[in-house]
């Protein structure tokens, strides 16, 4: 890291510490959502950008991890705390079932991105039936003292999730810059870059994509738990549909898959973006359902076009971080 | 001693026989070539060797030890190294990082693995180029990496696939002189698939001569040359090499 973007990151680590004294309810609902995508951006990015296994229904996770701990609180009062462990334990299991069904056999590339449709799809459809889960009608979470810090159980304020989120963001960002200057990093790149001279190369390729696609799974199981304790309400219908999985990844895609900052970034300029054009819209007093959808759909063609690498490492040349600062 | 012994490969695709009871050995420290015309099954029993294709039959014995059926991996950790006759570079990656990926196979960690990556790309002249995305590399430069990258992990066979192919003579020259280098300093023993006669005659102290599946002869470069079945069905009635 050269002086310029130590600077920069001493700035925005400022910013982002002491947003929640001077930011409105509005401002900082923003910043979560930010940080919530630019999180499990981060997630899906060790699977695809790392090691090129694209999943299309990462919303199966966020779902799975989001119900389990959500209902051990529900009923039977255990805090998200030990939940995570479950949710992320279902996750991993959940990943290791479609990595070792699809990598045994061979299944890759688009196949590969239809059986992780397919997967969240039929978790959709079997959580519409379980009644202990509130099937289709929800789930949904005792709202409560919302003034006073309970992190044990995740109750609190707005800023308290703002934080916890935070520290999610920050420490997933920490582990994917570690993990891309491993063993790990090499191995899934060699993978994503050409499987078969990577094997050639002494690299167990089945072992290193399951252990992405694990990893990937147990990070993004942490963003459901989030949601859950954060909205207070789930849906089968809406927390496992396929636009969740398309709206995690446009953040890393738009940013700049395989990078650190991408999906930071990306997550930044869609929310931000999306969000004004709807309130813009709303003060005009014109409302389009969908509206949203079709900026996104407009930002990813213009990003495909024009910067098919993302903007991260187009913004890094031009920012005078150095070539590697998107990679390393 | 033997390092590599194939005894009666055998290959079938659909009922297409690409390799028929295909029994060669490659001694220790020794430079094996395997010549043959196109389509004769030379890449097929590379495939074998190197643990990407499964032999229908017969066994291939490295060090003593049966590895026909292992992984590519296995093969690669068991201390064969192998080289695509259509290079297969990590594109995206730098030079270094390339090599790194190879290194890795033998080294604690990363830090080790990257002395020895660039101890390696010193060693054949891409040291200049490290920083370089592989995807910018020229052709002869991609074979450097390609050879640079299986070199890294440190092999004590080394399976080298139409290397000198789309080479100019200088740099074929260059490489041949490279592998003798490794082949008597640190020992490298070195089996190579070649259509370059300059690149054989050069380098290999024998030469296994495969045709239809089958190999027609085996022996010294200056009798393989002189065989009438390998003029008849490779190199040509009048080949003057």
């Amino acid at each position: 890291m050269n002086r310029r973007s130590l600077v920069l990151a001493a700035l925005l680590a400022a910013g982002l510490l002491l947003l929640p004294a001077f930011a409105g309810p509005y401002l900082l609902s923003v910043v979560t959502l930010i940080l919530f995508f630019a999180y499990a951006g981060q997630a899906w990015n060790v699977m695809m950008g790392f090691a090129g296994q694209l999943s299309l229904g990462h919303s199966l996770y966020v779902g799975i991890g989001a119900y389990v701990s959500a209902g051990l609180f529900f009923h039977y009062g255990i805090g998200p705390w030990a939940g995570i462990w479950a949710s992320m334990l279902a996750c991993v299991a959940a990943g290791a079932v479609i990595g070792f069904l699809a990598f045994r056999f061979g299944i890759s590339g688009v196949y590969f991105a239809l059986l992780t449709i397919a997967f969240a799809e039929f978790t959709r459809i079997g959580f519409d039936h379980i009644n202990a889960l509130g099937g289709p009608g929800g789930l949904f979470i005792k709202v409560s003292q919302r003034e006073t810090w309970d992190l044990l159980n995740l109750r609190g304020p707005p800023a308290m999730f703002y934080y916890v989120m935070l520290a999610l963001a920050v420490g997933a960002f920490a582990l994917c810059t570690w993990l891309l200057r491993s063993r790990a990093g090499y191995y899934w790149q060699a993978i994503r870059e050409n499987e078969e001279a990577a094997q050639a190369l002494g690299i167990n390729t089945f072992r290193w994509k399951m252990l992405a696609v694990m990893l990937s799974a147990a990070m993004t199981s942490l963003a459901g738990v989030f949601f859950a304790f954060y909205y207070n309400n789930l849906f089968p219908e809406q927390i496992f549909n396929i636009s969740r999985s398309i709206e995690i990844i446009l953040g890393p895609v738009i940013g700049g898959v395989g990078t650190l900052f991408g999906p930071i970034l990306g997550a930044a300029v869609l929310t931000v973006l999306a969000d004004s054009i709807t309130e813009l819209l709303a003060a005009l007093g014109w409302e389009f359902p969908g509206v949203k959808q079709v900026f996104y759909g407009c930002v990813l063609l213009v990003v495909v076009m024009f910067l098919p690498h993302g903007i991260w490492p187009a913004l890094a040349r031009r920012l005078g971080l150095g070539r590697t600062a998107g990679k390393d | 001693m033997d390092l590599l012994q194939v005894t009666a490969l055998s290959k079938s695709f659909r009922g297409v026989r690409a390799v028929t009871s295909a029994s060669f050995s490659v001694e220790q420290g020794a430079i094996v070539a395997l010549i043959g015309p196109n389509g004769a099954g030379k890449t097929t029993i590379f495939n074998m060797l190197a643990g990407v294709l499964t032999p229908d039959a017969g066994q291939i014995h490295y060090a003593g030890q049966a590895i026909h059926g292992l992984r590519p991996d296995q093969v690669c950790a068991a201390g064969i190294g192998r080289t695509f006759q259509i290079v297969k570079p990590f594109a995206g990656l730098s030079v270094l990082d390339n090599v790194i990926v190879g290194a890795l196979a033998r080294s604690a960690g990363v830090g080790e693995a990257r002395r020895h990556a660039l101890r390696v790309l010193e060693r054949i002249g891409l040291e200049a180029r490290r920083d370089m995305p592989a995807a910018a590399l020229t052709l002869p430069d991609r074979k450097r990496l390609e050879v640079a990258r299986a070199l890294a992990t440190r092999p004590r066979l080394l399976l080298l696939d139409e290397v000198m192919a789309g080479l100019r003579p200088t740099e074929t020259d260059q490489m041949v002189a490279f592998f003798r280098d490794l082949n008597r300093s640190d020992g490298l023993t070195i089996l190579l698939i070649e259509h370059v006669m300059r690149a054989v005659m050069a380098l290999a102290q024998r030469v296994v001569v495969l045709h239809h599946g089958e190999i027609i002869a085996n022996g010294a470069p200056e009798d393989v040359v002189r065989d009438p079945a390998v003029l008849e069905s490779y190199l040509g009635e009048d080949a003057e090499v």
